[in-house]
């Protein structure tokens, strides 16, 4: 893997980047594809089922079947609809989905970041595509000019906005015990403790938040079938409704890899297991961290509406806003 | 240099289409893009923090609160309605007014009237690939700036924010709660029955 | 309010539950390739029986068509004649059709008949594409001339016996241990026979 880097990084720039960012996005997808099996699977065993079988052994090739159907559907317009930006919201969400993996590193070696780009203010890039994404999901239930998307529309921007103000509390817990914004310092900074023990609040407040940013259950009141059809994707079909699907599972994945990154140490292994390459111990952490969110799927019911405003505003906001003084009273002191 | 003129295209028409864009929601994805080549704009002045924070705050927050906005009140897909010119003879003075001023802006910088000012102390200032850290515009040299040099300005900006923002609620609070008497009780019932009866008169 | 938001323990306690039941044992079926057992005397699809001699054993007296509850069973009669003699007595079905989409699968016409004809099957897979096809007519609904059981009462012109030819200890031709892919085949009826008799 070094040697492969030593080469890309004597080619031009515009190749590299180009390289990296379409293995990258064949990565991404493939996970994508997966992380859709293995929910299912899990969910499937933790509800006494098997889960799917049929297409492939073990259903293994149930991905594929899958977008060969969605591509298949009809691509349906509602005549109430506002054309030019249902068609567009599901491509913003998709951008921003996708985006986030340009400066997201995998690991480290001799020849630098696995990273298509290293930027110093990382994490501040981070936060500012990913509070982009709500665009596509608030554009796309407006424009479908029917009710229930409406609903998931408004319901999606009034939690995203209040979630995104504590888990960016939670960042910047970490941020003061590393003392850079760049996603490498902050990996490297964990080398001894990982984060998620001395910032063990802003752990748990990032997962609540994370859960809440991508819309999951016990926070997926912006779909909430039971009561909004499909929320803000009801009308759609498709590949369009795919899009959303898919830029659903790629957050889900960046909030993994961001948790893996900000507290879980990265690629450093643990016990001093370094025989292991790094890059496995990131992806054995952001699976546990993917597995976990489907565990929590298969276990929690959803939250009611004032309920999740309440949790986020009264106690998230404030207990983060705690932790942050706690961190940055205790840096000083300790110089 | 191409990278300049293609996001200045870009600006200008996206602020153009905000503006003339019958539906509201068409004017803020036109605001949208319009920050995104501006931040765009930013990482190539090599104002990294700038163009990050641009993201966050303008299209991060407060647009969304706009889509938030016109969701909830749902002007709906169709468009507004043309409303009257509140101003049609500042208009033109206004607009000549601020060409004027930028005129004289970029006539002062480009004479070397206007100086420049020195970078802050404390700031590296030194010109380096965006991106990367202790150069000019990143995180950290903007960091020293807010915080050394310009501290004052940047807790009266926050000052300022807070005084609108306690201002907002006073506006907007609710009055206290009536308590329902038994007269009000029977004008809300009398209203009732009037709306009924009118209603079946439009019927007929 | 306050309390339900705090209750960390429950949510833990639900983790555990639903982590532990990720390595139970599942009691799913897998039904094409896997087929679930059904008692013997499950009521399915219909099959109308003939003595061991190949003779039908319904004699067309209608009584199944007017047990049935959901009126699904159409039966018209025709006297045998000398030369072609279908059934041992007077008369035999000319036309049997069950409409298997009004029908309730209770049982009656099975108990209605004098002659022990028309019987339920374990059999249940008869999905189809078209409405027309779950008309069963004597076609599909008679087993072959070589899987007849039981022994033909006398080709007495005087009419049929007092016992009516019934074999009270057969419910069906279906093999109870093949379950479903057990057909109208005489070999798995001689099966069947070894199995209910030891």
């Amino acid at each position: 893997m070094d040697s492969a880097l030593a080469v890309l990084n004597a080619a031009p720039l515009w190749l590299v980047v180009t390289i990296k960012s379409a293995l990258l996005l064949l990565v991404v997808v493939t996970t994508f594809a997966y992380a859709m099996l293995a929910e299912r699977k899990v969910m499937g065993w933790m509800q006494l089922r098997p889960g799917p079988n049929r297409v492939g052994p073990w259903g293994l090739m149930q991905p594929a079947s899958d977008a060969a159907k969605l591509i298949l559907k009809e691509d349906l317009t509602p005549s109430t609809a506002d054309p030019l930006i249902y068609k567009l919201a599901p491509f913003i969400s998709l951008l921003t989905a996708f985006s986030v993996y340009a400066i997201i590193p995998f690991g480290a070696g001799s020849q630098g970041t696995w990273a298509i780009g290293n930027v110093d203010a990382g994490i501040l890039f981070l936060m500012a595509i990913s509070s982009l994404g709500v665009y596509g999901i608030s554009l796309g239930g407006w424009a479908s000019g029917s009710k229930y998307p409406l609903l998931g529309s408004v319901r999606a921007t009034a939690q995203m906005i209040s979630y995104e103000l504590a888990m960016s509390l939670s960042f910047i817990g970490v941020l003061i015990l590393a003392g850079t914004t760049s996603l490498d310092g902050i990996v490297s900074a964990q080398a001894r403790l990982w984060f998620c023990i001395p910032q063990a609040v802003g752990f748990v407040i990032y997962v609540i938040t994370a859960v809440a940013e991508t819309n999951r259950t016990p926070f997926d009141l912006v779909e909430a079938e039971t009561e909004l059809v499909g929320g803000f994707h009801t009308e759609y079909s498709g590949l369009r409704f795919g899009s959303f699907f898919i830029a659903e599972y790629v957050n889900m994945l960046t909030v993994s890899c961001i948790a893996t990154l900000l507290f879980l140490g990265g690629w450093n292994a643990p016990f001093g297991l370094t025989m292991v390459p790094g890059v496995l111990w990131f992806v054995a952490k952001v699976a546990t961290f993917m597995f976990f969110y489907i565990w929590l799927r298969a276990t929690l019911p959803r939250l009611r509406y004032d309920r999740l405003m309440a949790f986020g505003w009264k106690v998230l906001l404030p207990v983060a806003t705690l932790n942050l003084i706690v961190t940055a009273v205790v840096v000083a002191v300790r110089g | 240099m191409i990278a300049f003129w293609v996001l200045s295209v870009v600006l200008i028409a996206s602020a153009v289409w905000t503006i003339t864009a019958q539906k509201p929601v068409y004017s803020v994805v036109g605001l949208l893009a319009n920050f995104a080549a501006l931040a765009i704009l930013y990482l190539t002045l090599s104002a990294e923090f700038l163009a990050v924070i641009q993201l966050i705050v303008y299209s991060g927050a407060i647009l969304v609160l706009f889509v938030f906005v016109i969701a909830l009140l749902s002007s709906g897909v169709a468009p507004f309605a043309a409303g009257p010119n509140r101003m049609p003879k500042a208009a033109l003075p206004a607009v000549a007014l601020v060409c004027v001023a930028l005129g004289f802006v970029v006539f002062a910088v480009t004479r070397g009237e206007v100086a420049i000012p020195p970078p802050p102390a404390g700031s590296t200032s030194a010109l380096g690939p965006v991106g990367t850290a202790d150069v000019f515009g990143s995180v950290g040299d903007f960091g020293k700036a807010l915080f050394t040099t310009y501290l004052l300005p940047f807790e009266v900006t926050a000052l300022i924010l807070m005084v609108a923002v306690v201002g907002v609620v006073l506006l907007s609070g609710t009055a206290p709660a009536k308590a329902p008497t038994r007269r009000r009780a029977a004008g809300v019932r009398r209203e009732l029955r009037e709306a009924v009866v009118r209603d079946g008169e439009d019927r007929r | 309010m306050r309390k339900r938001l705090f209750n960390v323990g429950a949510i833990l306690q639900g983790l555990s539950i639903t982590f532990g039941f990720m390595f139970k044992k599942r009691p799913t079926i897998e039904y094409p390739s896997v087929k679930k057992q059904h008692a013997p005397r499950f009521h399915g699809l219909h099959e109308l029986r003939r003595y061991g001699d190949a003779k039908e054993r319904c004699i067309g007296c209608e009584l199944c068509s007017s047990a049935c509850p959901a009126n699904a069973i159409t039966v018209i009669g025709a006297e045998n004649t000398p030369e072609d003699r279908k059934s041992p007595g007077e008369r035999y079905a000319a036309r049997y059709e069950i409409d298997e989409l009004r029908c309730i699968f209770c049982g009656l016409c099975e108990e209605a008949c004098p002659t022990d004809a028309i019987v339920l099957t374990p059999r249940f897979e008869m999905a189809d594409y078209r409405r027309g096809s779950f008309i069963y007519s004597k076609d599909r609904l008679l087993v072959p001339p070589d899987a007849g059981v039981g022994a033909a009462p006398d080709d007495r012109p005087g009419g049929i016996p007092s016992d009516l030819g019934r074999v009270a200890e057969i419910k069906s031709t279906t093999d109870v241990e093949e379950g479903y892919s057990a057909t109208h085949r005489g070999e798995i009826l001689k099966t069947e026979r070894r199995g209910l008799a030891g």
